[in-house]
């Protein structure tokens, strides 16, 4: 579903007396539907970058992104709206709405999509129950906790059943307890037959998790195993 | 698409309703500018009044041969009124002009003796002509000195008046020209200010721009609300400013006509009370509207 072929990205090729940053080097990897996939690294190893090229936010200096065998970065900018909402992505820093309630952060992704009022009552109240969030429905979220905050945009990713959610850090601001529940709901939704894609650095999660791991280092793919542990 | 334009609304009103102090700056920039654009007509108004009064006072006298019959000074009247370059003909007999004289001198007896020992009306009749334009007062005066006139007319006494006309004209041209100037430098600062104002509450924004485009909305659904703020914010804008400009200038009319006679503030903000509205409206809204679309499209490139 997802192929990446020989992708290199570097920020600032040419910069005046310093050296280019290479984020990604001659990166080549498949990632099949409903997989559940952990990408490790240290901080700068290159896996937002991996994640940012993913969501179009970025473009390779080389190589090929390619969606369900569509290059992503030969997508016109006027369709590019309709290429994100094939995907639901998690952030570290949770990027909810903030003038807009838990539930309208969710609602927003349905309104954007088109959805009809109907669709939208039946289908966000039940999201909210799923990730535990329904008495929290109309608080904003600078009144939620950290760990309430990642689930409102795991509600928000998941609401219209993407074919892949990215995950960047999901639980880097999380403690064991609420890390534990997202990892949880993130395992649950892969179960539905979404395809996860996880960057994380925490070494118990992935460990835990018996699924593939792509291991990352300076920018290329020094490990990709099935059932991999956290090595680095 | 019907469904897409109420959810864009309800998403503008939902902001415009919960960013309060944002939205209280924003109305009070805009309520500033209008006031400004405003004030700019309604002055404008005010000097075409001055101007006109000014120019009022100016025109040409033709002095006609003593023995000249009235129905021919009427012919002449008739004909000068028909020239497009002529704005009025007053005739003054010479009647009339001898009561205008005593009228005016009735208290000077020395004048009153010598009009006394004269024994007759020395006055003659006159056509006091009004141009269009100052430019056309040549054509006028060239088509009376025509040789048919020759029998006619006495003496035209444009030829003394023409410096102060000149004069008059030129100040009351430059007076229009330096309002002008004026108004649209005042303008152009204005449209910064607003596009300013609006632009720092967008930038404050732009990480929230950044979240709506990851999650796949389009540019107008982004675009969207911000524009509908900028209507609402426009129009309660432009309705305060109205009650503003209709309040001074109610209390303001009395002591600006006692100032200058026959200047009438209220009657002429009653008068063009529609087009009032109109640049309120247009210039608030118009504002609010192309500010946000200036402010927002930076963020929308990527």
């Amino acid at each position: 579903m997802i192929i990446f072929k020989n992708v290199t990205k570097i920020y600032s090729p040419n910069p005046p007396g310093g050296a280019p940053i290479i984020a990604l080097e001659d990166v080549s990897f498949e990632i099949q539907e409903k997989e559940f996939i952990s990408l490790v690294g240290k901080s700068g190893a290159g896996k937002t970058s991996l994640l940012k090229l993913l969501l179009a936010q970025e473009k390779p200096t080389r190589g090929q992104v390619l969606f369900d065998g569509q290059d992503i970065h030969k997508i016109k900018p006027e369709k590019l709206p309709e290429f994100r909402r094939r995907m639901g992505a998690i952030f570290q820093d949770y990027k909810l709405l903030p003038s807009k309630t838990t539930y309208e952060n969710t609602v927003y992704v349905m309104e954007v999509l088109g959805k009809s009022d109907e669709e939208i009552l039946r289908d966000v109240p039940k999201v909210l129950e799923i990730v535990g969030l329904s008495h929290r429905s109309h608080n904003l979220p600078a009144e939620l906790s950290a760990g309430e905050r990642q689930r409102a945009a795991i509600a928000r990713a998941l609401i219209h059943r993407p074919k892949v959610i990215l995950a960047d850090e999901p639980t880097g601001n999380l403690d064991p307890y609420n890390t534990s529940e997202i990892i949880r709901l993130l395992l649950k939704i892969n179960e539905f037959g979404t395809t996860i894609v996880l960057a994380t650095h925490n070494k118990e999660i992935v460990n835990s998790l018996g699924k593939r791991v792509i291991t990352l280092e300076k920018g290329r793919i020094v490990r990709d195993e099935n059932r991999g542990r956290f090595i680095l | 698409m019907w469904i897409e334009l109420k959810r864009i609304y309800k998403m503008g009103w939902q902001s415009f309703s919960r960013d309060g102090g944002t939205v209280i700056a924003n109305i009070f920039i805009l309520v500033l500018t209008i006031c400004l654009i405003t004030s700019i007509f309604l002055l404008r108004g005010v000097s075409q009044f001055i101007i006109s009064k000014i120019e009022e006072k100016v025109d040409v006298s033709v002095y006609l041969k003593e023995e000249i019959p009235e129905p021919e000074i009427l012919n002449l009247k008739e004909e000068l009124s028909q020239m497009t370059e002529v704005k009025s003909v007053k005739y003054v007999s010479k009647e009339e002009a001898l009561e205008e004289f005593i009228k005016r001198h009735k208290d000077d007896p020395v004048l009153m003796k010598s009009l006394e020992e004269i024994g007759t009306n020395p006055f003659l009749a006159s056509l006091n002509i009004q141009a269009a334009a100052s430019a056309q007062y040549e054509t006028i005066v060239a088509f009376l000195t025509e040789p048919d006139f020759e029998n006619l007319i006495e003496k035209v006494d444009y030829y003394q008046r023409k410096p102060v006309i000149d004069r008059i004209f030129s100040i009351t041209n430059s007076m229009e020209n330096v309002g002008f100037l004026l108004s649209i430098f005042l303008i152009l600062v204005s449209f910064l200010i607003v596009l300013n104002t609006i632009r720092l509450a967008i930038y404050n924004l732009r990480e929230e721009i950044e979240i709506q485009r990851l999650v796949g909305a389009s540019n107008w659904f982004i675009r969207g609300p911000f524009l509908v703020q900028g209507i609402i914010a426009g129009f309660i804008a432009a309705i305060i400013s109205l009650f503003i400009f209709t309040l001074s200038c109610w209390i303001l009319s009395p002591k600006i006509e006692f100032l200058f006679s026959d200047l009438n503030i209220w009657k002429y903000f009653t008068q063009n009370i529609f087009i009032v509205i109109l640049i309120q409206l247009a210039t608030g809204i118009g504002l609010g509207v192309i500010s946000s679309t200036i402010a927002i499209k930076k963020y929308l490139e990527v």
